[in-house]
């Protein structure tokens, strides 16, 4: 503020000179606002971000549409996409905008709540690996090691095929939680690896030693000392583990084995048009590219927080 | 090295059996285990199907079925008998694995081929046009979803191109040989194209990325300074100097993507109808086949630690700073 004062009374020549980093009157910034303030420097991802938003805030208008994602028109099979029809209408007569809305409703929520369930498992796995060492740290990093080498969309075919044959899961055979926990099962391994290395670097780190020294217990370094600091790596990983959930649940329902129709998902929708692909070929590109744009807006938006995370990186330079 | 070698593989045996261990347990979850079919069929009499339980070991505790199993599988080479063809498992695994290990391997070639100069290109121009546009198309190539990107392939080429040489199609939309054509080189070149694309794209856009971060952290680094500073030409400074010291962790990467890269096959060969390891799988998943479900994923599992192994061996050839014991 008193800069702009000052400004008032100084040449052209002394006004490119940069303001100074610290300025005494004013407050100095949130560790949030600063955040905030970095990512938004990445115009891609700030793009990405609203994108989403807007992706999600449609998927949940899906209600809103004239048409329903189930219901058979006999007389309309096949149309082209057209003004009554945004993305045509498949095999069954079913208007495809809507069927994406709805099926977006489901990819999405398998994306976050996968994301979610994962990244906990990973966090806390991690974390009692890196924080306690030793036998835990060994037998825990063995476990992931062994979670690793698995091909992954082998076993989660085999893993979500034995799952639906459980006998006291009859009932939630066909329903998305299956994905949901198959997908999750599969993917803690990358946060854990995260967790755990963070964990080693910042329990040796003086304001945990001070911590412990007052007589700070082990939950309470990790859960408020070490974790609460772990907050960047975390988010991105967790970025990458939504952008992973969504291409692998539409993977799976793509082969027959993630989210069973008549629920529409991305992936299902794709799997339904591949047989009809060259007598309607737009039923092929519409379900995928909402995937697509989905994953590449979540991947960007990863890469805005990793900038704004990073303290070494340089704005600058990046545009 | 002989010590080191030995204990990669005393590392990697428990890994091996602790996943060996949880795949048969997964399988066995299954209810009605291998006799489920048996069961079902009204033919088949309650004493009839005792007796096939006593031959098949089904009486005996689970863990001493678990050894006899893994006994048979790793020294035997005797990996079960599919339910659904019939035949022993092991036969169909060699016969399609080559057709995986061929279109991943020149997969993988193309990609090397491509991602290196690109990704040295954008190191060496950093935030230049090329290196703006490739940032942009790597992310959209990350986030392609393989499936989806086949079936455009499928359209466009497929569907939407002639063939300029002749009749048909640019491409085929599946197989690996024209019917009348097997053993053909040519008409298998021609089938290889639109699923190595397929398969391509993805790995381009991401080792390119990484070889541009590696590359830009050694351009940076002191020994690059000094070999500028001495009058080595660009070439030499960039290629000899730099490019070596920036492949070497892309060998380290490659063997911790295999697993994905492996799984990317049910895809890729789904969509393509590739004779290889992936559609067998899918086939036998759809079928319920576990015998064949559950050798598979041992194959590819012991295939992945394998490669790594390889890659640590590699990587003590490649960097001579590298001394394991």
């Amino acid at each position: 503020m008193v800069f702009s004062t000052l400004a008032f009374v100084m040449t052209e020549a002394t006004l490119s000179i940069p303001e100074p980093i610290f300025s005494a009157s004013a407050r100095p910034e949130s560790l949030s606002a600063l955040i905030w303030r970095r990512f938004k420097r990445h115009r891609l991802a700030l793009v990405s971000a609203i994108l989403l938003g807007l992706m999600t805030v449609l998927v949940m208008s899906a209600p809103l549409s004239a048409y329903s994602a189930t219901q058979l028109d006999s007389k309309d099979e096949f149309a082209k996409p057209s003004a009554s029809h945004w993305f045509g209408t498949d095999e069954l007569g079913r208007d495809v905008f809507t069927r994406i809305l709805y099926g977006g409703q489901v990819s999405l929520a398998v994306g976050i709540f996968s994301t979610l369930i994962s990244l906990t498992i990973g966090v806390i796995v991690g974390a009692l690996s890196g924080y306690y060492g030793g036998w835990i740290d060994n037998v825990l990093m063995r476990i992931t090691d062994t979670f690793l080498i698995m091909p992954v969309v082998f076993v989660l075919i085999l893993f979500s095929a034995l799952l639906r044959e459980l006998p006291n899961f009859a009932e939630y055979r066909n329903s998305v939680w299956l994905v949901i926990i198959a997908i999750s099962s599969f993917a803690w391994m990358w946060p854990a690896r995260i967790a755990r290395g963070l964990c080693l670097v910042l329990r040796e780190r003086e304001f945990v030693s001070a911590s412990r020294a007052l007589g700070a217990s082990d939950a309470r370094l990790i859960f408020q000392r070490i974790l609460p600091n772990s907050l960047g790596p975390l988010l991105v990983s967790g970025t990458l583990q939504m952008a992973y959930a969504i291409i692998t649940e539409s993977g799976l329902s793509y082969l027959g084995f993630g989210v069973q129709p008549p629920t529409p998902s991305w992936g299902n929708i794709l799997e339904s048009a591949q047989v009809h692909v060259y007598r309607a070929p737009w039923l092929a590109v519409f379900p995928g590219l909402m995937i697509f744009i989905t994953v590449i807006a979540i991947n960007f938006v990863g890469d805005g927080l990793r900038d704004a995370f990073d303290p070494y990186v340089i704005h600058t330079e990046k545009s | 090295m002989t010590t080191y070698i030995t204990r990669r593989l005393l590392q990697a045996f428990p890994i091996m059996l602790l996943l060996s261990i949880f795949l048969f347990g997964l399988v066995r979850l299954m209810p009605g285990g291998p006799l489920a079919q048996a069961e079902r069929n009204p033919n088949v009499s309650p004493e009839q199907l005792s007796a096939m339980r006593v031959r098949l070991g089904l009486d005996q505790p689970l863990p001493i079925q678990y050894v006899k199993w893994i006994k048979a599988f790793v020294f035997e080479g005797d990996w079960g008998y599919s339910i659904k063809f019939r035949r022993p498992v092991a036969e169909m695994i060699w016969e399609r694995l080559p057709a995986t290990l061929l279109l991943f391997g020149i997969g993988f070639l193309v990609t090397l081929l491509i991602a290196i100069p690109v990704g040295v290109y954008s190191a060496i121009k950093p935030y230049s046009l090329f290196d703006n546009i490739i940032t942009t198309l790597s992310f959209a190539g990350q986030s392609v979803p393989v499936y989806w990107l086949g079936l455009l392939l499928i359209l466009i080429f497929y569907l939407g191109f002639q063939n300029p040489f002749g009749e048909g199609p640019m491409f085929p939309a599946g197989g690996m040989y024209t019917i009348g054509k097997e053993g053909d080189l040519l008409d298998l070149l021609w089938h290889l194209v639109l699923p190595i694309i397929a398969v391509s794209v993805g790995w381009v856009a991401w080792y390119s990325r990484f070889l541009r971060s590696s590359m830009r952290d050694i351009l940076n680094e002191d020994f690059i300074r000094t070999a500028r500073a001495k009058g080595l030409s660009f070439r030499l400074v960039h290629f000899r100097h730099a490019l070596r010291n920036a492949l070497l962790p892309m060998v380290t990467l490659m063997a911790l993507d295999l697993p994905t890269i492996f799984g990317g096959a049910v895809f890729i060969e789904t969509i393509f109808s590739w004779p290889g390891m992936g559609r067998l799988f899918w086939d036998a998943a759809r079928g319920r086949d576990y015998p064949v479900l559950l050798a598979s994923v041992m194959i590819q599992a012991a295939l992945i630690l394998l490669f790594n192994l390889v890659a640590d061996i590699l990587y003590g050839f490649l960097d001579p700073r590298i001394r394991y014991d």
